[in-house]
């Protein structure tokens, strides 16, 4: 069990809040931070991520820029490297190609490649996530591609609370890091979330390690192994089949680099049977990475497991086509109780 | 060209009124029969229907984002294209792709919701009509908020130094989502961009049918004989958001009525009386118009939407066998002791 999470009558935030309440701290803390990004000025974040900022900050220090990713990541790594501690955001996940030698070949390898000399303390936020109906180029995860290339942490919340202390660290951080918010846990009026995400969350500065991750729901028979909004899916699935007497843990990863392989397989040894849930593609990704973990650390634990993700097609635009190749509750229910019945 | 205008806006309206339907009262972009994000184009018709009015099927057009005005300009199926939309499995796409990626081999159209990256393509269709000896033409659109993008300005290059028969069009509408033009780039005149790259760069700067399709027609033909690409900017008005549901609180009001008062349609149509085209004649071009659409719209109501299954089909025109299994079944992998 990684945080204490506040007392009930705290107040709540949605994500997005939790988020902007860190950036605006660390803001006022060190004139170094600065956001730059395409529409976070006057329209605040497509996705609500800086809301209220630029009212407070002005024009210098929350940048509206030119649609062109390559030089403006590649502006924030140079920023980064000159010690300022700059926040880039790439609207969505999807357009990571326009700008990706930035992203692996400078800001996640400078360090490696100059003995650790240089560093590059900056954060790329970028949004996440289908269950919209936005089509293939607009609604994929990819969680897997950023933490499989070395260099950059990785950080995927799936609470307010979380949020606010994993982005404090962000910020801090003297490497670069990827933060990932899933669109639909935000919190914005046109994208309805699921209760989960909104969770009290503390005024004062506070930090989550990277590397901690949460057992969001303690259970004896299944862990449950995810990230970002399948976190509730997954809480979902084991809050219906608790009345079928079956009791499923479900861990949230929260960082994907570093990884807290420790949490997942002290889980595994109690409960023996694992299932991981992602939505991000099934091949070479995160769901094959945690099976590995596990098997490495001790095969004799796992008695059965099962991967839950999106099949490895584009997502699909048409309501029907999304809803098939993005899990769901009731994917995650029966992945719990194939491992749990066992073959 | 007039027709293509009138039909293209009276679709918008009438995709609008489709896409708010389940909507209301509160915005939900996942509810109602068409979900996901919606780019309308009302105020850009005169580009679209201006410059396709030059192509033939064999001529490519890569779309960006904002792509029904140009489709219907190039002539893609509009009763398939809103079946797309609707996410039906007549759709062009078989409810893959959606309505910001409309594809359409018949007429040679393609889409990319990637800022400028439809220009790379259109690169390349120029580069097979040049390696194949045809004279087919390509053209490629984009927003003024796409001009600074890479792969717009290595494309422009790229036509430049391989004298490729490609068109770009810059439709300028004075914003970029919440980000006027001014704030992204120094240039007035997008079309300037040509400068550096050693082609031809020219800008209509009023929104006015006639002159896009005569700036059009020079540019088109002179890809058309060989002559070289150019860099078109056209300057058209964003009448709405930038999708749906965009409060458009970063815009004032004076600059949101001033696009609406700059309408090419209207414009035109004034153009067409001026020159003696009667009552009868445009009512029934826009009566044309309207039927049309609403046929496409009925029709495309009427299509059964996809099974879920076909959403693992497609990935691969040639499947490998026994390689892709992207839907393994649920068993509980795991071994009895
Ligand atoms: C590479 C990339 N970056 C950002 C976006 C998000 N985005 C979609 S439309 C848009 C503004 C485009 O403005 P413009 O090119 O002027 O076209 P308009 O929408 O005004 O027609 C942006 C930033 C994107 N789709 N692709």
């Amino acid at each position: 069990m990684a945080q204490q999470e506040p007392e009930q009558d705290a107040r709540t935030l949605t994500m997005s809040r939790a988020m902007v309440e860190a950036i605006a701290f660390e803001m006022r803390e060190d004139d170094e931070v600065f956001y730059m990004g395409e529409d976070v000025a006057d329209y605040e974040g497509i996705f609500d991520s800086t809301t209220g900022l630029r009212e407070e900050f002005g024009y210098d220090r929350i940048m509206d820029v030119p649609i062109s990713e390559t030089a403006y990541i590649g502006a924030a790594v140079g920023a980064a490297q000159a010690g300022m501690r700059p926040i880039a955001e790439l609207m969505f996940v999807d357009f990571f190609g326009v700008g990706m030698d930035q992203i692996y070949n400078q800001m996640a390898k400078n360090t490696y490649m100059s003995g650790a000399t240089v560093s590059v303390p900056m954060v790329l936020t970028t949004a996440v996530g289908g269950t919209y109906n936005d089509a293939a180029q607009h609604s994929q995860t990819l969680y897997g591609t950023f933490a499989h290339l070395p260099g950059m942490k990785v950080v995927v919340p799936s609470t307010a609370y979380d949020a606010k202390g994993l982005m404090h660290n962000a910020i801090r951080d003297d490497d670069p890091v990827v933060y990932m918010f899933h669109k639909r846990l935000m919190g914005i009026g046109w994208m309805p979330a699921p209760d989960g995400p909104k969770t009290g969350v503390p005024e004062g500065d506070y930090t989550i390690p990277f590397g901690s991750a949460d057992v969001k729901r303690e259970g004896a028979d299944v862990t449950v192994v995810t990230l970002g909004l399948h976190v509730h899916r997954a809480l979902e699935a084991a809050d219906s089949l608790a009345a079928d007497g079956i009791d499923a843990e479900v861990i949230d990863l929260r960082t994907l680099v570093p990884l807290d392989t420790e949490t997942v397989t002290d889980s595994v040894a109690k409960t023996g049977r694992l299932v991981v849930v992602d939505e991000d593609y099934r091949s070479f990704g995160v769901t094959g990475e945690i099976v590995a973990r596990v098997a490495e650390a001790d095969l004799d634990d796992l008695e059965a497991v099962e991967r839950v993700a999106v099949p490895d097609v584009p997502i699909p635009y048409a309501r029907p086509l999304e809803d098939e190749v993005i899990p769901d509750a009731a994917d995650v229910e029966q992945a719990i109780r194939a491992v749990h019945e066992g073959e | 060209m007039y027709e293509n205008m009138v039909t293209a806006r009276h679709y918008e309206e009438r995709l609008q009124e489709e896409y708010l339907e389940g909507k209301q009262p509160a915005f939900d972009i996942s509810a109602g029969p068409i979900p996901g994000e919606l780019h309308l184009a009302a105020g850009h018709e005169a580009s679209g229907a201006g410059v396709c009015q030059h192509l033939r099927d064999d001529d490519t057009v890569t779309a960006p984002h904002r792509p029904h005005h140009i489709a219907i300009a190039k002539g893609v199926d509009l009763k398939r294209m809103t079946a797309e939309i609707f996410g039906r499995e007549t759709g062009l796409g078989t409810g893959k792709g959606g309505h910001m990626h409309l594809f359409d081999p018949d007429v040679n159209f393609a889409c990319s919701g990637i800022i400028a990256e439809g220009c790379p393509p259109a690169v390349g269709a120029g580069l097979a009509a040049k390696k194949r000896n045809t004279d087919s033409v390509a053209v490629a659109f984009l927003g003024e908020g796409a001009i600074d993008q890479g792969g717009f300005l290595e494309s422009l290059n790229m036509a430049s130094v391989h004298e490729l028969p490609v068109v770009f069009v810059i439709e300028d509408n004075d914003w970029a989502i919440s980000m006027p033009k001014e704030r992204i780039t120094d240039l007035e005149n997008g079309a300037r961009r040509a400068d550096g790259f050693g082609l031809r760069g020219e800008r209509v700067d009023a929104d006015d049918a006639v002159a896009v399709y005569e700036a059009a027609g020079e540019a088109i033909g002179r890809a058309r004989d060989r002559n070289g690409p150019t860099l078109l900017e056209l300057q058209v008005h964003r009448r709405m958001g930038h999708f749906m549901g965009d409060p458009e609180t970063y815009r004032s009001e004076s600059d949101a009525t001033a696009a609406q008062e700059r309408d090419s349609i209207e414009r035109l149509e004034a153009d067409l009386r001026a020159e003696g085209v009667d009552d009868e004649t445009i009512e029934e071009l826009r009566s044309r118009a309207h039927d049309r659409v609403e046929e496409a719209i009925e029709w495309a109501k009427d299509q059964p939407e996809p099974e879920p299954a076909a959403a693992h089909e497609d990935v691969f025109s040639n499947p490998p066998s026994g390689v892709t299994d992207t839907e393994p079944e649920i068993t509980g992998h795991g071994g009895e002791d």
